[in-house]
């Protein structure tokens, strides 16, 4: 986590990301690769398999920025991805996390 | 028929089945098994490098050259890390490349084991793609998977790490994959091309930007085609040059940061922008708020990503340039554009690119125009990176696609004589000549005794003036001429090196006629050092200063 206190964060808009992708290693490292290389900052990662277990879902929650448009569509362009929906920051996916989240 | 191999059998079979004819790499224990298999192969051939980095730029001059998709070969840990360098300059300037690495033994990965390094996690910055493989059998579906990203959509380097255990692993094959091959994206949407062409049409002051995707689709003919029958004023980005010849009575040859005057004047007062397979790179684009500060802005590329990441373009389409041009030049009308070409031609009139001292063949520029004099459009350009690099992108006619080998994106010394060997083993029937300076032909020196070992015809012009021509430039200009680190006190025998490691040389220096002997130097076959020194006052001109509009330009 980033230098910036909790009440500066409430009032940073967020995003929720969701990302289909193949389930194998290295596909995280893919995917935070690009937001870590712009020095920015991941909220919340959140990551397990879906139906059979050859794809998984990522979420991310991330802080709205700018450049955010254009790291989606960097996402996107990753040979493992294979979509990528961008949702508001009030997604149930964190949210109901809160509990195992509490100081 | 169902035939027991080694994965690394199999990995060399797959490569023999992509049509690879010559794989160019360094051995080490842990790609010693397809080494090995290599070996056995009558199909293909092996150039050795001498550094693993040389071997990755060879393979980049074949790509550059031809378009296909080259293939280099490295060990483990330092010969994974050696050839980084190599495969990030093929991502900057989307290079289709497949590096193939050895690894150690599954069960050892983790363990700081003897030449290990996390070569998957190292290049995934720095590759379209990669795969640390885990079984043979994956091979039948990684290697051709590989071939099919390189040249896919804006191509790119794509590495294989394979562990030596994969490499001796014995399957049974029963067949063989589909070769992978370049899949081609959907058409541009018929309605923004048809907008794009309606504010052509409407345009009073248009301008073609071409960039280094005009080159690797294709598109350089109906590029030149759209640009005639619109009179389009057209430039060119660094990768670009030869997409249009440069002496195109519609070329304004290579914009920004070294561009000529009157190109990045034109600019200014354009009203319409059409960026064809352009990135908008901070070299061209100098500071991005003044670029083309009254133009709309028509952006086409493959890569979804690069539209509306520096500048946002009125129409933006996601296509193959060559198949979207095609779209275009039928709907775009004839137009003379009378009094845009004429204002063009007053800019040039006005601020011309001048070229001093352009009849000596000891200066800088009439060195370059000396052998440009020698050659025909057949030859190919190579350059390492300095301001050699910048002055043979100045003053080089070039005139044809894929004529011009040169490190854009990522800049990097060392590049050139080993990319001009690549291209050389790759277009053997072509001469090759690789400028380069007395920084940068060390940084890959080795490649020299490659050049004399594969008798390669590639001419060698080592532009020296024993400094780091642009740092002494930039600290000159910016840094109070605190000239630091950028004069080398010590300076090799440049002529005896290179016929020590195996290639003939002449010393333009001591020529009595110079000219008659770069004639004679380029017209004998095979490999030779051409060395001629230049003063180190002179400037690469003009030059916008890092972080200025291009306007606002200094020199020349």
């Amino acid at each position: 986590m980033n230098a910036i206190n909790k009440n500066e964060q409430a009032a940073l808009a967020r995003a929720v990301l969701e990302i289909d992708v193949n389930n194998h290693p290295g596909v995280m490292s893919h995917v935070v690769g690009l937001f870590s290389r712009r020095a920015f900052n991941v909220e919340g990662i959140l990551c397990l398999p879906v139906g059979d277990g050859r794809q998984s879902r990522i979420w991310l929650l991330v802080n709205e920025d700018a450049r955010l448009a254009q790291m989606i569509r960097q996402v996107d362009k990753l040979e493992d991805v294979i979509a990528v929906r961008r949702h508001h920051a009030d997604h149930a996916v964190f949210s109901e996390l809160e509990a195992f989240f509490r100081p | 028929m169902t035939e027991t191999l080694t994965g690394a059998q199999i990995a060399i079979r797959l490569l023999e089945r992509q049509g690879i004819r010559i794989v160019t790499g360094y051995p080490g224990g842990a790609i010693l098994p397809i080494y090995d298999a290599l070996g056995q192969s009558s199909i293909i051939r092996h150039v050795l490098a001498r550094h693993e980095q040389g071997a990755g730029f060879i393979a980049q001059g074949m790509a550059r050259a031809t378009g296909e998709v080259a293939v280099c070969m490295a060990s483990s840990g330092p010969g994974a890390t050696n050839l980084l360098t190599a495969i990030a300059d093929a991502k900057l300037d989307s290079i289709p490349l497949v590096a193939i690495t050895g690894q150690v033994p599954r069960a050892m990965i983790g363990t700081d084991a003897f030449q290990e390094v996390d070569t998957y996690g190292l290049s995934i910055p720095i590759t379209k793609h990669n795969f640390l493989v885990s079984s043979a059998e994956e091979l039948l579906e990684v290697i051709p998977r590989a071939f099919e990203i390189a040249a896919s959509g804006r191509p790119g380097p794509v590495l294989i790490d394979i562990p030596k255990d994969v490499q001796t692993q014995a399957i049974d094959v029963t067949g063989w994959p589909m070769q992978g091959t370049r899949q081609m994206p959907p058409p541009a949407d018929h309605a923004a091309i048809a907008a794009a062409a309606e504010m052509i049409n409407a345009a009073r002051r248009p301008l073609l930007y071409l960039g280094g995707g005009v080159v690797h689709s294709g598109a350089a003919t109906v590029a030149v085609d759209l640009a005639e029958k619109a009179n389009l004023p057209t430039v060119m980005t660094l990768m670009a040059l030869g997409a249009m010849p440069v002496d195109h009575p519609l070329s304004l040859g290579m914009l920004g940061m070294h561009g000529a005057r009157y190109c990045n004047l034109a600019l200014d007062e354009c009203d319409l922008l059409i960026a064809v397979g352009a990135r908008f790179d901070d070299r061209a684009t100098g500071k991005v708020a003044a670029f083309c500060p009254n133009a709309q802005i028509i952006h086409i590329d493959i890569d979804p990503a690069e539209l509306h990441k520096i500048k946002t373009a009125h129409i933006g389409i996601n296509a193959d340039v060559l198949e979207a041009l095609g779209q275009l030049l039928p709907l775009v009308s004839e137009n003379d554009r009378k009094t845009w070409v004429d204002r063009i031609a007053a800019l040039k009139t006005q601020f011309p690119f001048v070229m001093p001292d352009a009849g000596d063949p000891r200066s800088h520029f009439g060195l370059i125009r000396t052998i440009a004099a020698c050659l025909d459009d057949e030859a190919a350009i190579a350059t390492d990176v300095g301001q050699h690099q910048m002055w043979v992108a100045q003053a080089y006619p070039l005139r044809r696609p894929r004529q011009w080998l040169t490190s854009g994106g990522l800049g990097t010394m060392g590049f050139g004589v080993p990319a001009a060997i690549g291209a050389a083993l790759a277009e053997p029937q072509r001469t090759v000549v690789c400028f380069t300076g007395d920084g940068s032909i060390l940084m890959n020196i080795q490649e020299l005794v490659t050049a004399g070992e594969e008798n390669v015809n590639l001419k060698i012009v080592l532009m020296n003036n024993a400094t780091l021509g642009l740092v002494h430039q930039q600290q000159t200009l910016f840094y109070g001429e605190r000239l630091f680190a950028s004069k080398f006190k010590a300076m090799p025998d440049f002529v005896g090196a290179a016929r020590a490691l195996g290639i003939a040389a002449v010393d333009l220096d001591q020529a009595a006629n110079p000219c008659a002997a770069l004639m004679e130097a380029i017209a004998r076959p095979g490999p030779c050092l051409i060395h001629a020194s230049i003063d180190a006052e002179q400037k690469v001109y003009p030059m916008v200063p890092p972080g200025a509009a291009n306007r606002d330009m200094i020199g020349a």
